[in-house]
């Protein structure tokens, strides 16, 4: 398969909340992704060609990949399948596993943030997402983009994946986030 | 009206509503996110964020009305009017929606319809402000005039 390098970076944002994904959406298409948005973690999966069989612990997939994402985006608390159900079963799925999974939630609570990046979440946000917080997906996105690239050979797949694998494993002290401050009221002319 | 009295006006109108705790820094953030290619953006948030608490308020009144009243399910709802009353800075809702959260740990059922009467009453208030400014708005831009806009931090 070929790599498009000028192709835009497709990324799949998950909120169950319309008004957050109306924002999600503005955000990520301002930072010059392309968007999709879906309102729960079951159409994701659908989306994402990948059947959430529910007898199974397991998802298989159902045929190819329905579109191609390059990052997914999620709120953490959803009715049903929550962000973090939706992270197990993409990591556990072997067409999607690769996909980095960003995690964003309006609590900041250490234990949730921790578990998730355990699970294999790539970045964890606080919500109110803000325009600031989209620097930090480039990161993830290029690092998938160089490793396709590269990878050759099957050594060099699993050299490429161990090194990701520990460099997931972020800190937790990365994740102590500091109170919002007020903007002073100034104008513009 | 000229255009810049009507964008002093606009002005002391906008930073009484942060002065009162109506909006905070996040209504900036979504002001910096409308340009030209997507002039009503805000606006557009604010309407869905109002559908949303409008559903989710009928869904706390049902629920509060019950025999037995389900708190797990109370706390949910308000988890979500918090969310996105953070998300486009209605600060005094997620305020409450805060008060409210903590009823729901204590199955206090009068503080949660204290709170329920409050968010309501908080959610009609800001929509009141917000429908105000987004006309402000459109006067000034129907004289030709460009909105002042806060910057950020």
């Amino acid at each position: 398969m070929a790599i498009a390098t000028d192709t835009q970076f497709h990324v799949l944002a998950v909120d169950d909340s319309l008004s957050d994904r109306k924002l999600i959406e503005r955000l990520l298409k301002t930072s010059s992704y392309q968007v999709t948005t879906v309102d729960s973690g079951t159409k994701a999966l659908e989306l994402l060609g990948l059947q959430d069989d529910q007898t199974n612990t397991l998802s298989y997939p159902t045929n190819q990949q329905e579109i191609e994402v390059n990052l997914i985006i999620t709120d953490y608390c959803m009715p049903g399948m929550t962000g973090y159900d939706l992270l197990k079963k993409i990591k556990e799925s072997s067409s999607l596993k690769d996909i980095p999974v960003v995690i964003m939630s309006s609590e900041n609570v250490p234990s949730r943030i921790k578990r998730c990046l355990e699970e294999g979440a790539d970045e964890f946000f606080l919500k109110p997402v803000q325009l600031s917080d989209m620097s930090r997906l480039k990161p993830h996105l290029l690092k998938r983009k160089s490793k396709d690239c590269n990878s050759s050979s099957a050594n060099t797949c699993n050299e490429s994946n161990n090194e990701s694998s520990s460099s997931k494993r972020k800190q937790i002290d990365d994740y102590i986030l500091p109170e919002r401050t007020r903007p002073r009221l100034f104008f513009e002319r | 009206m000229e255009v810049s009295r009507l964008q002093r006006r606009y002005i002391d109108f906008i930073s009484a509503l942060f002065h009162e705790g109506f909006l905070d820094s996040q209504f900036t953030e979504l002001q910096h996110l409308q340009d030209e290619s997507n002039p009503d953006f805000v606006s557009e948030v604010a309407s869905l964020f109002f559908e949303d608490s409008e559903r989710l308020l009928n869904e706390l009144s049902r629920t509060l009305d019950q025999q037995t009243v389900d708190f797990k399910k109370i706390d949910a709802h308000v988890h979500q009017l918090k969310g996105s009353s953070a998300s486009i800075g209605a600060q005094r809702v997620k305020n409450v929606c805060l008060t409210f959260r903590s009823c729901c740990d204590e199955n206090n059922l009068e503080g949660c319809l204290g709170c329920l009467q409050q968010v309501k009453q908080e959610c009609y208030l800001v929509k009141n402000k917000l429908d105000a400014l987004f006309r402000l708005e459109q006067q000034i831009l129907a004289t030709g005039g460009v909105v002042p806009i806060m910057s950020k931090d």
